[in-house]
C-alpha cells in the first residue's frame, strides 16, 4: 500500500504542469475514478482545504489522500512522492543545464504542454459544474467567482482569491442562518 | 549558517503561501532577495524554469535555490522547509475534521466554498488558454488557437467516440508532442 501511494503520487507529481489546479484534474481521474481511494466530495473537501491554507496545492491533497489511506506513514509516502520528480528534475537542472529553456525543442515541447494545462483545468471545472448540487445558492455562487475573477483579472487588480474564498465563507453560513430562521419561523 | 538560513526563508514561504503558487510569488521574491539569493532577472527565468518542469512551483524554487546556494543538503533542507508547513497543517485539519466536518456551521460554509472554488478554477483555466492564444494582449496568435481547438476535439472527442477515454497524463504527453513538431517544423 505505501509502496503503491508513493509511485502513484510520482507519477501525478510527475506531470503536474502549470500550478495545482492542473493536478486536480490528475487526482480526479487516478484517485477518484480509477482507484476510488477517495470520493469526488472529498475531492471538492480537499480542494477547498488546500485553497484556504499555505503551501502548494499538490502537498495538500497528497498528503490529505496518504493519511485517509494509512494514516501517517501514508501521508509522508505519498508526500514524498510527489516532491521527488520535481526535486530530482530541478536539481539535475541547476547541476548541469544552465541554459534549460533555449534548447528549442524542451520550450516546444512546454507550449504543447500549455495547451493542454488549460483544456485540463477548464475539464475539471465543467466535471465539478456537473456534480454540483443545483440549488439556488449555488448557482448564484458560482456566478459571484466568476464575475469577481473576471473583474480582477481584467482590472488587474491587486486582489487574493483568498478574499474571494473568505467572502464564500462566510456567504455560505449567513445563507444557511438565514434559511435556518425562517424555518424556526415557520415551525411557530 | 546558509543551512539554518535556508530552512528558515523557505519554512516561512510554505507558512504564508496562500492562494497557489502564483499568489505566492511576491512573497518568495520578497524572501529570496532579502537573502540576496536570486536577483530579479535570475527570479524571473526561475519562475519560467518552474512552469515549464513539473511539480508544484514552490517546490521547484526552493530546490533550486537550495541547490545552488547549498548543495544537495541545501536542496533537501529547502525543499523540506517549503513543505512542512502545507503538510502538518493537512495533518491537523483531518485529526480535527471527524468532529468539525459534521458542525452544521462548518458544513455551511464549506458548501459556499465549494461553489466558489468551481469558478476560480473555471476562470483559471479559461484566462490560461485565451492567453496562451495571445487574446488578451492583442497579439492573436491563430496557430495556437488551431492547436487548442484540435487538441480540445480530440480530448473531449475521445470520451464521446472511443472505449477508452484519453486520460490527462496521455493528454499532456500527446500535446508535447504536438508541441514540439508543430512548433517546430
Amino acid at each position: 500500500m505505501l509502496m503503491e501511494l508513493f509511485l502513484t503520487f510520482a507519477k501525478i507529481g510527475m506531470f503536474t504542469f502549470g500550478g495545482g489546479y492542473a493536478m486536480i484534474s490528475l487526482i480526479e481521474n487516478i484517485c477518484v475514478e480509477n482507484k476510488k481511494w477517495i470520493t469526488h466530495d472529498e475531492m471538492m473537501t480537499v480542494t477547498v482545504i488546500a485553497e484556504s491554507t499555505p503551501g502548494p496545492i499538490a502537498i495538500n491533497c497528497a498528503t490529505y489522500v496518504g493519511y485517509k489511506r494509512a494514516k501517517l506513514p501514508g501521508a509522508i509516502f505519498a508526500t514524498l512522492g510527489v516532491i521527488i520528480p520535481s526535486f530530482v528534475i530541478i536539481f539535475a537542472i541547476s547541476k548541469f543545464l544552465n541554459h534549460f529553456l533555449e534548447i528549442a525543442w524542451v520550450a516546444n515541447a512546454f507550449k504543447g504542454i500549455k495547451i493542454a494545462v488549460g483544456i485540463l483545468i477548464v475539464d475539471v471545472a465543467i466535471k465539478m459544474l456537473k456534480k454540483m448540487k443545483k440549488k439556488p445558492m449555488q448557482i448564484i455562487m458560482v456566478c459571484f467567482a466568476i464575475a469577481a475573477m473576471l473583474l480582477i483579472n481584467i482590472f488587474a487588480l491587486n486582489i487574493s482569491s483568498m478574499v474571494l474564498m473568505l467572502a464564500s465563507a462566510v456567504i455560505g453560513i449567513v445563507v444557511f442562518s438565514i434559511n435556518n430562521m425562517r424555518r424556526e419561523h415557520m415551525k411557530k | 549558517m546558509i543551512y539554518l538560513e535556508l530552512f528558515i526563508g523557505f519554512l516561512e514561504v510554505g507558512l504564508f503561501s496562500f492562494g497557489g503558487a502564483y499568489a505566492a510569488i511576491p512573497l518568495i521574491r520578497d524572501v529570496v532577495m532579502a537573502h540576496g539569493w536570486l536577483d530579479d532577472e535570475m527570479l524571473t527565468y526561475m519562475i519560467a524554469i518552474s512552469e515549464s518542469t513539473p511539480g508544484p512551483i514552490m517546490v521547484n524554487m526552493a530546490t533550486y535555490v537550495g541547490s545552488e546556494k547549498g548543495g544537495l543538503l541545501g536542496a533537501v533542507i529547502a525543499t523540506t522547509a517549503v513543505v512542512l508547513p502545507a503538510f502538518f497543517i493537512i495533518l491537523i485539519i483531518m485529526l480535527l475534521m471527524n468532529k468539525y466536518l459534521q458542525n452544521r456551521y462548518v458544513k455551511a460554509a464549506l458548501s459556499g466554498l465549494k461553489s466558489c472554488i468551481i469558478g476560480i478554477i473555471l476562470v483559471t483555466g479559461a484566462l490560461m488558454i485565451l492567453k496562451n492564444c495571445g487574446l488578451f494582449d492583442g497579439k492573436t496568435d491563430i496557430f495556437t488557437i488551431g492547436l487548442t481547438c484540435g487538441i480540445a476535439f480530440v480530448y473531449f472527442g475521445s470520451r464521446k467516440f472511443m472505449k477508452k477515454a484519453i486520460t490527462p497524463i496521455m493528454l499532456i504527453c500527446m500535446s508535447a508532442f504536438v508541441g514540439v513538431v508543430a512548433y517546430t517544423l
